[in-house]
């Protein structure tokens, strides 16, 4: 991929567009990443984004920003990270400023709150596909471990309501006494 | 001086809300209610409304709203730059880590253990999602209608025919043209 089709104008443009459309959290905006950056544009790999995905949730912040300014970095160094971060938080910036000023007839809008309740079932569905792309990437490459990763990992956050941080942190260490003790595998 | 007080009450949610999205709802909460006095506990829940009626990360969204009705548009700006200026410093420490000793077993390892425990977490923020949106408390049950939606959704996806915003968008059009069908 040469490096002219990587401009920050693009990147600045697709956090902009990806920002102005992630209704519901940093999850959100982590699939649509993946869609735009691994999918459409093929600037990084699957498992490149989802290193980054691990690295943006370890540190505090909000998810998007820190998404953000990694994928800024890896694709452009500082000066991506900038355009990443501007793009990011230009459109709640703009929105918020201006829904301030009428929230209450914002907020009893009926097709507002319809046209809003739609858009769930569709975030809901990009994650579903999202999610189906990569958990079927961790059953392929068959590695035993990896799933069970995954499956504990599920369970501690969605039906023991674990908090991540704790996942992560038993995860990262767990995961680099292996990579210390194993130091040859290929991973 | 106001837009001191506004950006450093905002660098210390950027510093100290780890998980993201609604983990970092009571430390915006304590700031701004409780120890500032910006907003009431009213005036709290309405921002925490709109929020989720609007994109963005809900810091951001807290920082431009407090700082809009606290000292306008200056105290928008200064409390958002105070909002994302720890994530910048962090991440870009992160970053710069991250691709440079990105072959260290050490991080290799931890990554590798990382990458699953990632899509575990991604998916289950999407199944409450999708629970949230199918499904209505109380007498209603299951919302036929948005499964639906949700089902076609996916489908249209998996097809690898449309972009997900543009899938998001008819979802949201198509709600509300059931509104007019009478549902």
């Amino acid at each position: 991929m040469e490096n002219e089709k990587k401009s920050l104008f693009t990147l600045f443009l697709s956090t902009l567009y990806l920002s102005a459309f992630t209704f519901g959290g940093g999850y959100v905006i982590v699939t649509l990443m993946k869609e735009r950056f691994v999918n459409e544009l093929n600037w990084i790999d699957n498992k490149e984004m989802l290193n980054l995905v691990a690295i943006a949730q370890s540190a505090p912040g909000p998810i998007a920003v820190n998404g953000a300014i990694l994928m800024g970095y890896k694709i452009r160094g500082i000066k991506g990270a900038a355009a990443a971060i501007l793009g990011t938080v230009l459109p709640p910036f703009a929105i918020i400023s201006a829904v301030s000023f009428f929230y209450a007839a914002f907020k009893s809008n009926i097709y507002v709150s319809l046209m809003l309740e739609g858009m769930q079932a569709g975030v809901g569905a990009v994650i579903a596909s999202v999610v189906f792309d990569m958990a079927y990437s961790v059953v392929k490459s068959r590695n035993f471990a990896q799933l069970i990763i995954m499956a504990l990992s599920f369970g501690a956050v969605y039906f023991a309501k674990i908090n991540v941080m704790w996942v992560i942190i038993v995860c990262a260490l767990w995961g680099a006494v292996r990579g210390v003790i194993d130091g040859r595998r290929k991973i | 001086m106001i837009y001191i007080q506004l950006f450093l009450s905002f660098v210390q949610i950027g510093m100290f809300s780890f998980g993201g999205g609604y983990a970092a709802l009571p430390l915006i909460q304590n700031q701004v209610t409780e120890i500032s006095h910006w907003l009431s506990i009213a005036e709290f829940t309405d921002l925490v409304t709109i929020s989720q009626m609007t994109p963005g990360p809900i810091a951001i969204n807290a920082a431009t709203f407090v700082g809009m009705k606290i000292a306008g548009f200056g105290g928008a700006v200064s409390a958002t730059l105070g909002c994302v200026l720890p994530s910048c410093i962090i991440v870009s420490l992160l970053a710069f880590i991250y691709f440079r000793y990105k072959n260290l077993t050490v991080l290799q390892g931890a990554l590798w253990a990382l990458r699953p425990a990632v899509v575990a977490m991604i998916a289950s923020a999407g199944l409450a999602i999708i629970i949230s949106a199918v499904y209505a408390e109380g007498a209603d049950g299951v919302k036929i209608y948005m499964a639906l939606i949700f089902v076609a959704a996916f489908l249209v996806l998996r097809s690898g025919k449309m972009k997900p915003v543009a899938v998001m968008v008819l979802c949201g059009a198509a709600r509300v043209g059931l509104y007019f069908l009478g549902i």
